[in-house]
């Protein structure tokens, strides 16, 4: 066992890992912020997408230890500071970009870590973008269409609503 | 135009706040003071004799608390079966037994042998390392034909046979039939197999189990899309704990599809192990048990018949089926290939003369059951599929092919026992033409063509039952349960709305949609209304979510409900403005009286209800809560047209999904926005299944796809935009709302039509290629070309 101390969402957090104890159980079980989830045992689903030092990382392929010092945000800390919802958590709900939610944290973390490398992305780059993010309910079709639109690109001409 | 917030809205989603913010509540966010984990020693052999499990080595392992065994459940329930299917001969299907933790043999990899409960999930995984398990390895039976051959070896040995049941449908219309087809002046035939899935919601299962010794209650949060299911299967059959002393929780789910209907082992274990414990005992499932332990879908084996006259009218259908069972009968398994799936081989055509066969036959796998659609996409396959075929070997178009032989009067018997109440198949092909751009396929085809690819177009059509069903139907036909379904709703005093549901939302959107009736019903916002589901403690005994039943059966428990309310409402409403009841009227969340300009708003009405003082107490007692159980005359019949267009690269085989088309009839609409996401969902796991995934097991019954590195998920870039339409709606006619059920079309429709495509593109490039087995990966595709 050993202390480990992160900036989570902005925050100092001190908590206890062993060797083995992966970032994403860390931040579950020692820090409580659930909103991270786990999909998965061979790193594909992205269900567990977090930032660290600004990047997008599988908080399951790294250990709690090797984050010591780090900065990390995770879906519990991208609402506005009022509470509101952000742009990309907005375009979400605005274009049903989510159903049963299990995968919508990592998605939502993508979506950032995505829109901050390439602010207006086309639809085949995101696609492509997302082959690390497993959604089973949405058929990706409204999630695609959430993050064009948090883009701030006109999405009345993709089918459907 | 819909009222805002009524019927008809796309009402953005409330529950998407909490589950976009991270606060959403699932199973395993549950952590209880004091909780032990469990972990599963499994068996990594197809089938094996047991011959003992030496737990004294790891007992003294660091952390752990408690080891079980089979023999700790020796004397309680296994896990029940719910439909008990007769066989062609009037006899019952053979059940074997299912343990909680094997006795005396193993059946399939992942069937649990022991059960380490620990301070930590990490030393209850290094304590099952020490236990010792003696097996002597059984030959594995994997093929369902081998299977029931004599002499093969038996999944299990106080069975006659690996034969679950030989199922005849209608068993009176064999011989017409057989003399149909023989006779027949055309008869297309084609052998297939239905691909074997594993749903994969998200979110893996989870089970924690609380016991407290002072009061004797049992608690059991779990994953499921069913609370009272589970509390009744579990309490009355596997542990013997009345429904008083046992609350099921099913908090936010990560998706369902099916797999989580069922009743699993690790739930009574872990029930049955926080009492023995004194502690809560929680389970989370890793993606690779899930694999291996929750149950799969599909998995049919299938020759098909279809009789055609001279002018392509369909005159005889005979199908023979192998559906595998697995290793045990998971809960509803019976009911899948037989009463979901032969009773809609007359998909939406009048062939007059229909014979079904089923083999269910038991392997050395996971256990199958119902995954989205259920019995039905495995019905819609291979019919669409031969009615292509026969489109080809006649020499008529298929879409005029399929409109000669549509139903086009309603009501409809057909001869496989369902009565389809309305539908319009000329409508939604049409739509469908229309809004997939078919007059411009041939310039497409000739853009691709110049590109060097092979462009097609496949098309089919689908007919669903759903709104699972009237309970003295079904328990005719074999089922073990009621299919009701209830709610209550609960006016508090100010004139807010808790509603209490047995469905359960995950991933449906139930708590947007639903309020948005009840608050039509009333003319009140639909934020004015809550819906509360997913805990047996505060819910009416209800069915749960499953078979696109929510709205028909659910929804329509809550309708019967809220009349009741406005029933009582009314004379109230009559009593405070001296009128006589008759003349209330409830509008806009306001009663009138008619032909004056008297009005009381709702919310006087509510407090009267709980605030007493001037109201008819010798009429009618205080409070404003009603209860209704509903249970539907029929099953509401869903139908539609859908279209896929691929380019086929010719040096690889590889499928490219360039457009996908679905126009759906679900009769009325509550919320435009979570239908289409329904059926984008559901087409995304069709086009998985005819596309990419694929369960498959070695011959010694080890899983080759046991994780997302081998079984292959759709991903955004695997997939189109999708292009749906629902505006043909014929309402159905036997329920209040007229709603059919979204949950399953987009998964029963899409398959054959991507299959179709494939066949298309090739057939246009002078290939002659008849069939090709899901999923199309590009080394099937370019063996069907070369070969
Ligand atoms: S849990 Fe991290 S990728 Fe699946
Ligand atoms: S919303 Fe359920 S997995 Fe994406």
């Amino acid at each position: 066992m050993a202390t480990v101390t992160m900036t989570v969402n902005g925050k100092s957090r001190t908590g206890e890992a062993e060797g083995r104890t992966l970032l994403v159980s860390f931040l579950r079980e020692e820090l409580n912020l659930t909103g991270t989830h786990v999909g998965c045992d061979t790193s594909q689903c992205g269900a567990c997408v977090v930032h660290v030092n600004g990047e997008a990382v599988k908080a399951c392929t790294m250990f709690a230890q090797e984050a010591d010092g780090a900065e990390v945000s995770t879906i519990e800390g991208q609402a506005n500071a009022d509470g509101s919802l952000n742009t990309i958590q907005q375009a979400f709900q605005d274009h049903h970009g989510l159903q049963c939610g299990f995968c919508t944290p990592g998605m939502v973390m993508s979506a950032a870590a995505l829109l901050k490398d390439n602010p207006k992305p086309s639809e085949q780059e995101i696609r492509n973008y997302l082959q690390g993010n497993i959604c089973r309910c949405t058929g990706y079709h409204n999630i695609v269409k959430a993050i064009m639109a948090a883009s701030g690109q006109d999405v009345s001409a993709v089918a459907a609503e | 135009m819909p009222k805002d917030g009524g019927i008809g809205a796309s009402t953005k989603r409330r529950e998407d706040v909490r589950f976009l913010t991270g606060k959403g509540k699932y199973t395993d966010d549950i952590n209880i003071h004091g909780q032990a984990y469990v972990y599963f020693l499994r068996s990594d052999v197809a089938h094996g004799t047991l011959n003992s499990v030496d737990t004294s080595a790891a007992e003294g392992m660091p952390g752990v608390v408690r080891i079980f065994t089979g023999k700790d459940f020796e004397g309680i329930g296994g896990l029940p079966c719910g439909w008990q299917v007769t066989d062609r001969h009037g006899e019952p299907m053979q059940e074997p037994a299912h343990p909680v933790l094997a006795q005396g043999k193993v059946r399939h990899v992942g069937d649990p042998i022991a059960a380490v409960v620990a301070e930590s999930l990490e030393e209850a995984r290094d304590a099952a390392e020490a236990i010792d398990v003696d097996i002597t390895d059984l030959p594995a039976v994997i093929d369902m034909k081998a299977a029931v051959q004599d002499g093969a070896p038996k999944v299990h040995d106080d069975l006659t046979s690996n034969l679950c049941y030989d199922w005849g449908f209608v068993e009176d219309n064999r011989q017409a039939v057989d003399d149909a087809i023989k006779s027949a002046h055309h008869v297309t035939t084609l052998e297939l197999k239905n691909n074997r899935l594993v749903a994969n919601p998200m979110e893996p299962r989870v089970a924690v189990g609380d016991f407290n010794d002072a009061t004797g209650d049992h608690t059991l949060y779990t994953t499921s899309q069913n609370p009272h299911v589970i509390r009744l299967l579990m309490g009355a059959f596997v542990l013997g704990i009345p429904e008083h002393k046992l609350r099921v929780v099913a908090p936010d789910v990560g998706g369902g599809f099916g797999t989580k209907i069922f009743h699993y082992a690790e739930e009574a274990f872990c029930t049955f192990a926080a009492k023995e414990v004194k502690r809560p005992v929680k389970w989370t499932c890793s993606r690779s048990e899930a694999f291996i332990t929750d149950a799969h879908g599909r998995d049919h084996v299938t020759k098909i018949e279809l009789a055609l006259d001279a002018e392509g009218n369909f005159t005889a259908l005979r199908t023979e089926t192998y559906a595998n069972m697995g290793a045990y009968l998971s809960t509803f398994a019976p009911s899948v290939p037989t009463w979901l799936h032969g009773t809609l081989m007359a998909g939406n055509y009048k062939t007059p003369l229909i014979y079904v066969n089923v083999k269910a036959v038991f392997t050395n796998t996971v256990p199958v059951d119902a995954y989205r659609g259920a019995g039905r996409p495995e019905a819609t396959f291979q019919l669409e599929r031969v009615i292509d075929k026969a489109a080809r070997e006649i020499g008529m178009d298929p879409i005029e092919l399929r409109r000669k032989n549509f139903i086009t009067e309603f009501p409809y018997a057909t001869p496989v026992a369902v009565e389809y109440d309305t539908g319009n198949y000329n409508a939604t092909m049409d739509k469908l033409i229309e809004v997939a751009d078919f007059a411009g396929f041939e310039a497409r085809a000739e853009e691709s063509k110049a590109r060097g690819k092979l462009r097609g177009l496949g098309v089919n059509c689908y007919i669903e039952a759903c709104g699972i069903a009237p309970s003295n139907l079904v328990g005719q036909l074999g089922a073990r349960a009621g299919l009701y379904e209830s709610a209550t709703v609960r006016v508090n005093a100010t004139g807010s709305i808790s509603v209490m549901t047995g469905s359960h939302s995950h991933g449906q959107g139930h708590e947007t949609a639903f309020p948005q009736v009840v608050a039509d019903m009333i003319g009140i916002d639909a934020s004015q209304v809550e819906i509360v589901h997913g805990d047996t403690a505060n819910t009416p005994m209800g069915m749960g979510t499953y078979g696109s039943r929510s709205l028909a059966v659910g929804g329509s428990a809550m309708v019967r409900a809220t009349e009741k309310i406005i029933a009582k409402a009314k004379k109230i409403a009559a009593h405070l403005m001296e009128a006589s009841e008759g003349d209330i009227e409830l509008k806009d969340g306001a009663f009138t009286v008619a032909g004056t300009d008297k009005s009381v708003a709702w919310g006087d009405v509510t407090l009267a209800a709980y605030v007493p003082h001037n109201y008819p107490l010798e009429d009618i007692e205080p409070g404003l809560e009603e209860t209704a159980f509903y249970d539907p005359a029929n099953f509401t019949y869903p139908s539609g047209a859908y279209s896929c267009e691929v380019e086929v690269d010719p040096d690889t085989g590889k499928v490219e999904v360039l457009a996908f088309a679905a126009a759906d009839d679900f009769g009325n609409v509550v919320n435009p926005m979570i239908v289409e996401g329904q059926v984008h969902g559901g087409i995304a796991q069709g086009i998985g299944q005819a596309l990419l995934e694929n369960c498959a097991y070695d011959d010694d019954g080890q899983l080759l796809s046991g994780s997302y590195m081998d079984y292959a998920m759709p991903r955004a870039a695997d997939l189109p935009n999708f292009i749906v339409d629902h505006s043909c709606q014929t309402p159905c006619t036997h329920n209040p709302l007229g709603v059919k059920g979204c949950g399953e079309a987009g998964a029963i429709g899409s398959p054959p039509a991507l299959v179709n495509a494939v066949c298309d593109a090739l057939q246009r490039a002078g290939k002659d290629v008849k069939h090709i087995d899901m999923p199309l990966s590009p080394a099937r595709v370019w063996a069907a070309m070369n070969g």
